[in-house]
């Protein structure tokens, strides 16, 4: 196997006349923090939503931790983790049944379980918030949480969307120091975000225009190429050229 | 005022827009009605009868002809005994049995008075009730034309029988029964509905922090709900006495006067649902299980309140339902006027201000 | 004169009060101001607007706006004021023009009557003024709600998380749009969780947990910072902060982009930090100094509060 842990190759998907993803390409190495950037309504949740094996590209091919994104999005769906702003974790269960419920779906062993619930608590200094409904808990300690529960079952890859929006500054450095770390440990990590200082913190970053990868690069290398003093700058000169809408 | 004409204009696209929605406010009495007069007015026709004829004279010829030649009737069979008729209905063959009586014609002429006796199969009282009622009216006929000029010097009483249930419950109920249920799913459930919608989508925010009163916004709400309820009101008016050929025997003014009436109080009761529901859920669970279900249960359209165990025929009592119903039956059915129906008119007057009152007390001003 | 004044403002949601949401605030608003209010969610920001918008009571204090109580004149405000919701508050199934000129009338006045004030923003939408609400880009969503607030020329306009979850480009347009705004003489509250926004404000409060954490004009703030900054990177960023975390005379070190701010306690501090990096060379080590911005006053603040 390669060192690729997400291929795509001229990546498809069309709603009727709309190409929302046209032909997109890239490659996400073994542990790398892939930024991907994107107005709204560039194509980036379509992308994201074929990698993750929720919906089926009308043409390209991709491959998700060496699955085939056509015919194995079960087996894709077993490696990756997954975690959104909007829906995360159940505020009506503890966070020890948020973390029993997760483990359960993937198949994990209760001892496996009742050892990661523990690891992740202790790590987290929650230890005494095992008991408690997730909703009484602080806006930041729930995505920390949900990050948590999203690498519970040790994916290869995880996928997050939008993690820390509304987040305070404070919380949004521990939650990134959480993905360098989980990085660390060879977990690949796609994420997308409306901060540009965190597009900063990725390895290596793509910004969607219109449906089609517009630059693909190191943040610093991007920042040379476009001239601009911050990623925010690139971002603006690159997607200030979109026709299309939401 | 002017706001106020604008949010209703508002609210219009709003259901206009909704085309399912709206479809499903218009469509609905009108299913209803055909599915529950589907087989009343279908069976009806060339209904099989049998003719008991103990006289078989000119007059009793005459008179079956008469029947066989409506297309209401067919006559499968002439019977001999009186025996005979039970026995027809159990093979099932026939839906009713009309008995002359010996010596119809001297009896017609000589003392002006005979006695024509109907059977009917009332399993199904709708179909029993209808043919009864045409065969009455055929014989009706007959005599006017045999007594043409004179005055009135013979009668023949028409004796209708009710055989396995003598009582015709469920006849015609269901008229009443269905206007009662739209309206209140109409008004009730799509006023809390379109209130609680506003407050979901945050607009009831900044309809709020708007110089255009409250109070004002929720009646705004409720307008459009009562228009579509006189449609309705019409549609199923409308339908009932053209498709089902069901007279509306009291005044037709009072009826939809009535109906309004009964339409205010499922508007105040949507409005005091708004007030308190925060979502469209709950207030779509409130009406269908506050509110619908003891419709159809405790109103007697479905069930004869008489027949209830005590407690349930007290709560009858505080089903708005129940009384308009009772309301409908009397004047569209029983032909009676105001004086016939004050008590629940007053009865439904009451609720609609003490619902109407909760509704404006309960309502928020503020968010919270 | 002052647009809007706020004293002791204190309100908590729950049975028992548990759950504190504002806790005693405080501040003034001057007329044609724009004002932000910069917090995380949850630090109370949308509380502070209800209240203000006399949508909410609060359970103790007082405010003004305009001049008038926010409880005793609750209809008067409701005249003169424009709110803008946090989420989308449009009507989705009317169109563009249709929800501007119900707005219009609800309000008491037309769009002919107010239009110069909404031009320069409508005209931008106005291609799609057929266009049902919510089949909108985010952008133009923003610009018909802002159009909608503005339409019976407010005098205080309150604007609560407009820029979240919209992209960069949307966020810097909306921005244009205030800053023209303010040009007509509108007072303007901004709430906005993106501490760069904050030096887009004339005066700022962060606002975190239910306090004003502080409040001033932006430069004011950041000079309120008052220790040395510096910015450093390397090749191995997560090593680099945790040896960096480790040295003497460091307060504070955090990422920040693609370097790492590290506070120092005093002055006689940057020489350790120095020599540091000095020796870390092969690893491409760098290090500047920096002014602070927002955002590492905010991180400072929160750290001193706790």
């Amino acid at each position: 196997m390669s060192n690729s842990m997400i291929t795509a190759e001229n990546l498809t998907k069309r709603f009727g006349d709309f190409v929302a993803v046209d032909h997109i390409s890239f490659e996400v190495n073994k542990g790398e923090i892939f930024g991907f950037l994107g107005a709204n309504g560039a194509g980036k949740t379509t992308a994201m939503r074929m990698l993750c094996g929720l919906s089926l590209p009308t043409s390209g091919k991709g491959t998700v931790a060496g699955f085939d994104i056509y015919k194995d999005n079960e087996k894709i769906k077993q490696n990756i983790g997954y975690m959104s702003q909007k829906f995360s974790l159940y505020d009506d269960l503890t966070v020890k049944e948020n973390m029993r419920f997760y483990g359960g779906i993937y198949g994990m062993t209760n001892d496996f379980i009742r050892k990661k619930t523990a690891f992740i608590l202790h790590h987290l200094h929650l230890e005494k918030e095992g008991d408690v409904l997730v909703k009484s808990l602080p806006l930041g300690w729930k995505q920390k949480l949900a990050f948590s529960v999203a690498i519970f079952h040790e994916p290869q890859i995880v996928f997050l969307d939008e993690p820390t929006g509304g987040v305070d500054p404070v919380t949004r450095r521990e939650f990134w120091s959480m993905i360098y770390q989980a990085a660390e440990l060879g977990i690949t990590i796609f994420v997308t975000t409306h901060y540009m200082d965190e597009a900063e913190y990725c390895n290596r970053v793509s910004i969607m225009v219109d449906g089609k990868v517009e630059a693909l690069d190191t943040p610093a290398q991007l920042k040379r190429t476009y001239a601009a003093a911050s990623m925010d700058e690139v971002f603006l000169k690159l997607a200030r050229k979109a026709v299309r809408g939401e | 005022m002017k706001q106020f004409f604008a949010f209703i204009k508002k609210e219009f696209y709003h259901i206009w827009r909704d085309k399912r929605t709206m479809f499903i406010l218009l469509g609905m009495p009108v299913v209803q009605i055909v599915i529950f007069g589907f087989a009343l007015t279908n069976e009806v026709k060339n209904s099989k009868i049998a003719v008991l004829d103990f006289s078989k004279d000119d007059a009793t010829q005459s008179l079956i002809t008469q029947l066989d030649a409506s297309r209401y009737f067919d006559l499968e069979k002439n019977l001999v005994t009186y025996g005979q008729v039970e026995e027809e209905f159990k093979k099932g063959k026939i839906k009713m049995a009309v008995v002359l009586p010996r010596h119809f014609s001297e009896d017609l002429k000589h003392e002006n008075k005979v006695q024509v006796q109907l059977i009917a199969d009332a399993s199904d009282p709708n179909v029993a009730n209808t043919l009864a009622n045409y065969a009455s009216a055929i014989i009706m006929d007959y005599q006017e034309r045999i007594t043409n000029g004179r005055k009135m010097p013979y009668t023949i009483n028409t004796e209708v029988r009710m055989l396995y249930n003598p009582q015709l419950k469920g006849v015609f109920n269901f008229v009443p029964g269905v206007m009662a249920m739209v309206l209140l799913l109409v008004c009730t459930m799509m006023t809390a509905i379109t209130i609680v919608k506003e407050k979901e989508t945050g607009t009831m925010e900044i309809m709020l922090v708007s110089p255009m009163r409250p109070q004002l916004v929720v009646l705004a709400k409720a307008v459009p709900y009562l228009l579509l309820s006189i449609v309705n009101i019409a549609t199923i008016l409308l339908l009932s006495v053209y498709v089902l050929e069901m007279p509306i025997n009291g005044n037709l003014l009072l009826l939809v006067g009535e109906s309004i009436l009964f339409t205010l109080v499922s508007l105040s009761l949507g409005l005091l649902i708004s007030a308190g529901a925060q979502s469209q859920q709950t207030a779509m669970f409130i009406s269908l299980v506050a509110l619908f279900l003891p419709t159809v249960m405790l109103s007697g359209f479905m069930f004869p309140i008489e027949n209830m165990p005590l407690p349930l025929r007290v709560i009858s009592n505080i089903v708005p339902a129940k009384w308009y119903y009772s309301i409908v039956k009397s004047v569209m059915i029983k032909g009676m006027g105001i004086a016939g129906v004050w008590k629940e008119t007053i009865i439904l007057a009451g609720m609609m201000i003490f619902f109407l009152g909760m509704a404006i007390r309960k309502f928020k001003i503020r968010l919270a | 004169m002052n647009a809007v004044v706020v004293e002791n403002i204190i309100k908590t949601y729950g049975k028992k009060k548990e759950v504190q949401a504002l806790d005693d605030i405080s501040f003034e608003v001057n007329k044609g101001e724009l004002f932000g209010l910069i917090g995380p969610d949850g630090a109370g920001k949308t509380s502070l607007f209800r209240i203000l918008t006399t949508l909410l009571l609060a359970d103790s204090g007082t405010a003004k706006v305009d001049s008038l109580d926010v409880v005793k004149d609750f209809k008067a405000i409701r005249k003169r004021v424009g709110y803008m919701p946090g989420r989308f508050s449009l009507y989705q199934d009317l169109s563009v023009e249709e929800n501007l000129e119900f707005f219009a009338t609800i309000f008491n006045t037309s769009i002919d009557e107010n239009y110069d004030l909404i031009k320069d923003i409508y005209v931008q939408i106005e291609p799609f003024r057929k266009r049902k609400a919510g089949k909108l880009s985010g952008g133009m969503k923003q610009k018909l709600a802002l159009s909608c607030a503005l339409i019976h020329r407010p005098s205080v306009l309150f604007l609560d998380e407009p820029t979240t979850g919209v992209d960069a480009v949307s966020r810097k347009e909306f921005w244009e749009m205030l800053k023209g705004l303010k040009q007509q003489g509108i007072t303007m509250l901004v709430s906005t969780p993106y501490m760069d926004e904050a030096a887009l404000c004339d005066k700022v409060a962060l606002i975190q947990k239910g306090k004003i954490l502080s409040i001033d004009t932006p430069v004011g703030i950041t000079e309120k910072f008052g220790r040395p900054l510096m910015a450093v990177r390397s090749s191995r960023m997560l090593q680099l902060l945790q040896q960096v975390k480790e040295l003497p005379g460091v307060q504070d070190a955090y990422p920040f982009g693609e370097y790492h701010h590290v506070v120092l306690k005093e002055d006689d501090a940057v020489a350790p930090l120095l020599d540091f990096i000095r020796t870390r060379k092969d690893e491409g080590a760098e290090i500047t100094v920096v002014t602070p911005d927002i955002e590492d006053c905010f991180i400072a603040l929160m750290k001193t509060d706790t």
